[in-house]
């Protein structure tokens, strides 16, 4: 294996900061310029959660989201039928790709937490896959415990944390 | 760094060691940490003599070295206010009567010379009560910027010649610098000296940055970020901030990376399909070796010193748990025991322990025990700890605390490896995942 040249645009990114700061240790601040990696930005307007052909109702009246146990990444019942549900909505919308995010609680190691939010990242993409949706439409992400979505620290927002979000984007269909 | 000759002192000191012989029964000045408990040892440290142009670092140099020594619990500072004989200049006879007067054991003494571009330091060591200098004297030279720095080498000198134990003052530590809401929290690299001071931020906070680490000669870090949309392991050169990734491949997560001690080859787990196994990786292009081959999370490789073997954690049991493995995989070996779970393993750079993180019953440890497992120790207990890095003499490791709720922030600690000095390194702002560096050269 070897560097790819995707490593030249992080380098021209980051690369700012030594530009600007020759030191041996440099002193970027926190104005330091970005956008590494950045790319395109697509937007998609969300819809009505009352039209079944748009975002919302995919979000809201399907669910685009599934929750899971302590430490584990097997699918509830109530999560596989919520999983039917997207397979559903994806057939008969073939111009959408998916990511599927993992995410942990923050009860855990940082480590360990990424690789079980992948985890439960690709039951989520391998239960899609056995309901007919083409592995070329998604892709799996972990955020670990990077990213929660309620802050408290006890079990109610830790039961909301433990998810896989299903997120849609348009373009890149099968 | 040179050593001093300064012949007429020495025989200053041989007369003021004769003078001093009642006290010559006194205990050598030793401090053994391995003791169980410790008195700190009295220490004075007056104002370094300014001999040119240096006033401002010669009082500020003394202060580094004091609070580095005194920061490691091992010693307490006798204030100058108590100091009954004055240092006038550097190399004068001592007046060990005077320091034995208010129970000072050791004594340091230094001298500042600041000239354009360069600045130079020197300083004694002390044994009060054999009444004769602890080792040379020593000297160091270098720009004005780099005078913390001398200072952290004259406090691992005394640290070093009185516990005989290496030095740690004059290293860094990379870490990532944390702002913003929980959920939303934005990260950053940076890097600081061990205490704290001289922070430089390497990134910005445009994409989440994880867990860096040093090289085994501190020229350059290890770690992930998701700047490509993906979490992906990437190295930095320190000296020019490039980064450049490793090795990225389609479809896969690449994440905990961490050098072999010849620094040519980097461990880090690789996930695919949500399996997540240990790989290595030649840094200078070569193939792609695949460690461990599981169903389970396998994550969290350290190397021993020796480069032959590899700490490493796996849920293969059902929950996260500790092993060794050889450097070049095979099976591995379960050496955590107790109850709870094992996580971030980290061998110590003595080769003797390895630092860990523990949960149990809610509740996060920083723990160490001996490489086969044995004589576990935990040193802290608190909402969420973890993350171990030692530091460069494996006496005291260095590691991440969060507090709980909404408002929870993480901030830097240290320990000792004895459990005691539990202490928090002033950040300028949240930080976390620290790594520490090797003793600077």
């Amino acid at each position: 294996m070897t560097f790819l040249p995707k490593a030249l645009l992080i380098v021209a990114a980051l690369g700012l900061a030594a530009c600007n700061n020759p030191d041996r240790f440099g002193a970027g601040g926190p104005g330091a310029d970005g956008g590494m990696g950045a790319g395109g930005i697509d937007t998609t307007g969300l819809g009505d959660p009352n039209d079944p052909n748009s975002i919302a109702y995919f979000n809201q009246r399907i669910g685009d989201r599934v929750l899971f146990a302590v430490d584990q990444s097997t699918l509830s019942a109530e999560g596989r039928q919520v999983l039917v549900g997207q397979a559903g909505w994806l057939m008969s919308h073939p111009d959408y790709a998916i990511i599927i995010e993992g995410h942990a609680d923050e009860q855990g190691t940082r480590e360990y937490n990424l690789a079980l939010g992948a985890r439960r990242a690709a039951a989520v993409q391998d239960f899609l896959i056995s309901q007919g949706i083409a592995p070329s439409r998604m892709k799996t992400i972990s955020y670990g415990k990077e990213r929660p979505l309620e802050v408290c620290s006890d079990e109610t927002c830790y039961a909301k944390n433990r998810r896989a979000v299903t997120v849609l984007s348009m373009g890149a269909g099968a | 760094m040179t050593f001093l000759k300064h012949i007429p002192a020495a025989l200053a000191l041989a007369l003021a060691a004769l003078a001093a012989a009642p006290q010559a029964m006194a205990q050598p000045l030793r401090i053994v940490i391995d003791e169980g408990v410790i008195e700190p040892m009295p220490f004075a440290i007056p104002d370094f003599i300014d001999e040119g142009g240096a006033s401002d670092y010669a009082r500020d140099i003394a202060r580094v070295v004091a609070a580095d020594l005194a920061g490691t619990g091992l010693f307490r500072e006798i204030p100058a206010e108590a100091h009954i004989s004055r240092v006038t200049s550097f190399g004068a006879p001592i007046a060990y009567q005077d320091w034995q007067a208010i129970n000072a054991q050791a004594l340091i003494t230094g001298a500042v010379q600041a000239s354009g571009d360069r600045i130079v330091v020197k300083f004694y060591l002390f044994d009060i009560y054999s009444g004769q200098p602890l080792g040379e004297g020593l000297q160091f030279a270098g720009t004005p910027a780099t005078w913390r720095r001398m200072a952290h080498k004259v406090a691992d000198a005394v640290y070093s010649r009185i516990t005989g134990e290496g030095g740690y003052f004059d290293s860094r530590v990379v870490y990532v610098a944390e702002s913003g809401p929980k959920n939303q929290r934005q990260k950053r690299l940076a890097v600081m000296d061990y205490d704290g001071a001289n922070v430089a931020y390497l990134t910005d906070s445009s994409s989440i940055v994880l867990a860096p680490r040093f090289s085994p000669t501190g020229d350059r870090i290890l770690f992930t970020s998701y700047a490509s949309g993906f979490p992906q392991i990437y190295l930095m050169d320190v000296g020019s901030l490039r980064v450049q990734s490793l090795g990225e491949q389609p479809g896969t997560m690449t994440f905990a990376p961490r050098f072999s001690p010849d620094g040519s080859t980097v461990v880090f787990s690789l996930e695919r399909g949500g399996n997540t196994d240990i790989y290595a990786l030649s840094i200078g292009g070569g193939g792609l070796r695949q460690l461990t081959n599981a169903p389970s999370i396998e994550t969290a490789p350290s190397f021993s010193p020796d480069g032959s073997q590899i700490v490493f954690e796996s849920d293969r049991s059902g929950s996260q748990q500790l092993y060794v493995m050889p450097a070049s995989g095979g099976e591995p070996r379960r050496i955590s025991n107790g109850a709870g779970r094992y996580g971030t393993p980290v061998w110590s750079p003595r080769g003797d322990m390895i630092a860990f993180t523990k949960q149990n019953q809610g509740r996060f440890h920083i723990g160490v025990m001996r490489t086969d497992g044995s004589e576990e120790r935990l040193l802290t207990a608190s909402f969420l700890d973890e993350g171990p890095t030692w530091a460069p003499n494996g006496r005291v490791v260095m590691f991440t605390r969060e507090s709980a709720g909404a408002g929870g922030q993480s901030a830097l600690f240290s320990v000792d490896i004895s459990g005691r000095n539990l202490r928090q390194i002033k950040t300028e702002g949240a930080a976390s995942d620290p790594a520490w560096s090797p003793l600077l050269p």
